[in-house]
């Protein structure tokens, strides 16, 4: 698989590290969300048949977090985004 | 009809006429007290338990697709009871003892051989780890030894011993370990079942569940619905999907896993080994081929295949272990998708849908689990409890801090 990294261009997935769902992005706050909400975001998961917004690692480039769009199914990657700047649209590191 | 000996001499003499189809091609019924999704090694285990020992009747086997067409069919073989911890040692040390027994039970060569299997030990650290783990087993009753580099040279005088990164020092063996013939394992299965009445209904995939009140009454599937007292799942990689029906999201992801055969050797390699460190493991099937894999690609997929990385990192593997395959072609791979659990272990378990229950999460794992995961879910599916060798399996597991963590590596399911 190529990733079309957003700064660097196309990308072999071998230098990069992979973490899973993007969901991994929301953490409950931990000084106000319950034991439950902490239990789903950290075990549970949609695990889709289809498109997967997921994050990846390039350990061996320039350590950036990356959010990718891929389909699980036939593993065409159609979106990458800095996960930077998705956190930022989600409103965390204020 | 039942196999033996004499029975092929006699079709032998009479032109082989009268052989007959294994099981029927019933269509689907209104109404079962048992349904079974999934028509894999688990599901068809399953129903043949419920069926032969808990006298349970009006069983169906809903598949998608064709009888064991999924990772039953797609696996490398191979039945081991080499776990270390309690919520799992017992558990599949009972399947190895029900795979001692299997052919006698369902009458149907599976071809069974208990050739042993090693885990090839590099460092002192190491060894500690796995004579820790040979007493775990020993204590749950199951057999384990220690051999030494010498004892292991004197079975396999090919392997690189002296590797400069992972030189052998010794083994973990477990000798009632080895191979099994594993589309023989899903069609013994069917047969038995078949014979005791269990509707084996293919082509038919679920395509939703009715619940009313907290309770299910029945699966939606491509051929109509079919009413169901209980409805037990048993789906492997496509766990997620269809426990989605139910509004389930699980500890899960779905992995592919590659598997590997070479073109026909000399027999040289007599039992099974892994070499863990490489990322490697291998045996040599009864043609001759080297069947041989080693890690999950690492991402999410359901595609059924993976790509060339993997590949060449399981072929390093092999070579450092064993250079002297490196003029072997190799002649296929394949893909299968695993239901990756969080802490690396399945879940035997209800659901909180009344008579809705669940069987998956068995990692890369679920091919030596096969008949003590059908006898389990039966169990559990006929009495309502689970299993005294399947009751740590739980998916609440994971909220009260009960994880069966083999490898320690935490919530991370492309690492287990």
């Amino acid at each position: 698989m190529i990733i079309n990294h957003p700064i660097l261009g196309p990308r072999d997935a071998q230098e990069f590290v992979y973490l899973g769902d993007a969901s991994l992005i929301d953490r409950p706050d931990g000084m106000t969300a319950g034991i439950e909400s902490f239990h789903d975001y950290l075990y549970n998961r949609d695990n889709p048949a289809g498109l997967h917004r997921e994050l990846w690692y390039h350990e061996q480039g320039d350590r950036s977090w990356l959010v990718v769009t891929r389909n699980t199914v036939s593993h065409e990657i159609t979106s990458v985004e800095l996960a930077r700047d998705v956190a930022r649209a989600r409103g965390r590191s204020k | 009809m039942r196999y033996s000996g004499f029975r092929v001499i006699a079709e032998a003499l009479t032109g082989h006429k009268g052989w007959k189809p294994v099981w029927r091609d019933p269509a689907p019924q209104a109404e079962y007290d048992y349904i079974i999704v999934g028509g894999g090694g688990h599901g068809l285990a399953t129903a043949y338990y419920l069926a032969k020992e808990f006298g349970q009747a009006r069983i169906a086997v809903l598949e998608k697709g064709y009888l064991g067409g999924g990772n039953v069919g797609r696996n490398t073989t191979i039945i081991r009871s080499n776990y270390l911890l309690d919520g799992n040692e017992p558990f599949y040390e009972f399947s190895l003892k029900l795979w001692e027994g299997l052919e006698q039970d369902f009458n149907y060569n599976a071809m069974v051989s208990q050739r042993g299997i090693i885990n090839l030990i590099h460092t002192d650290a190491q060894r500690d780890a796995f004579t820790r783990r040979g007493n775990g087993m020993i204590l749950n009753g199951a057999d384990a030894e220690m051999l030494s580099r010498d004892q292991v040279k004197a079975m396999y005088p090919f392997l690189n011993f002296d590797n400069a990164r992972f030189p052998i020092k010794g083994a973990l063996m477990q000798r009632r370990g080895g191979t099994v013939r594993h589309d023989a394992v899903a069609w013994g299965y069917a047969r038995g079942a078949d014979m005791r009445g269990v509707d084996l209904i293919q082509n038919c995939e679920v395509t939703g569940m009715r619940i009313e009140n907290g309770r299910i009454l029945g699966v939606e599937t491509s051929r109509g619905f079919i009413g169901a007292k209980k409805v037990g799942v048993a789906v492997a990689g496509s766990s997620s999907k269809v426990m989605a029906h139910a509004g389930m999201r699980l500890p899960m992801e779905s992995h592919v896993l590659q598997a590997f055969v070479s073109e026909g050797l000399k027999p040289f390699i007599d039992g099974v080994m892994t070499f863990g460190a490489g990322h490697f493991y291998v045996s040599q099937s009864d043609k001759g081929g080297l069947v041989f894999g080693g890690d999950i690609d690492g991402y999410n997929s359901y595609a059924q295949r993976g790509n060339l990385p993997v590949i060449e990192d399981v072929a390093e593997g092999g070579m450092a272990l064993m250079p002297a395959i490196g003029r072997a072609r190799l002649l296929r791979t394949w893909g299968g998708i695993m239901d990756m659990s969080m802490d690396g272990s399945p879940i035997i378990d209800k659901t909180h849908v009344d008579g809705l229950y669940f069987n998956g999460g068995w990692c890369y794992g679920g091919f030596k689990a096969t008949p003590a995961s059908g006898w389990c879910f039966a169990h559990l599916l006929a009495k309502d409890e689970p299993h005294k060798t399947a009751a740590a399996y739980r998916f609440d597991r994971f909220l009260k801090g009960l994880m069966i963590d083999e490898k320690g590596q935490g919530a991370q399911p492309n690492l287990h």
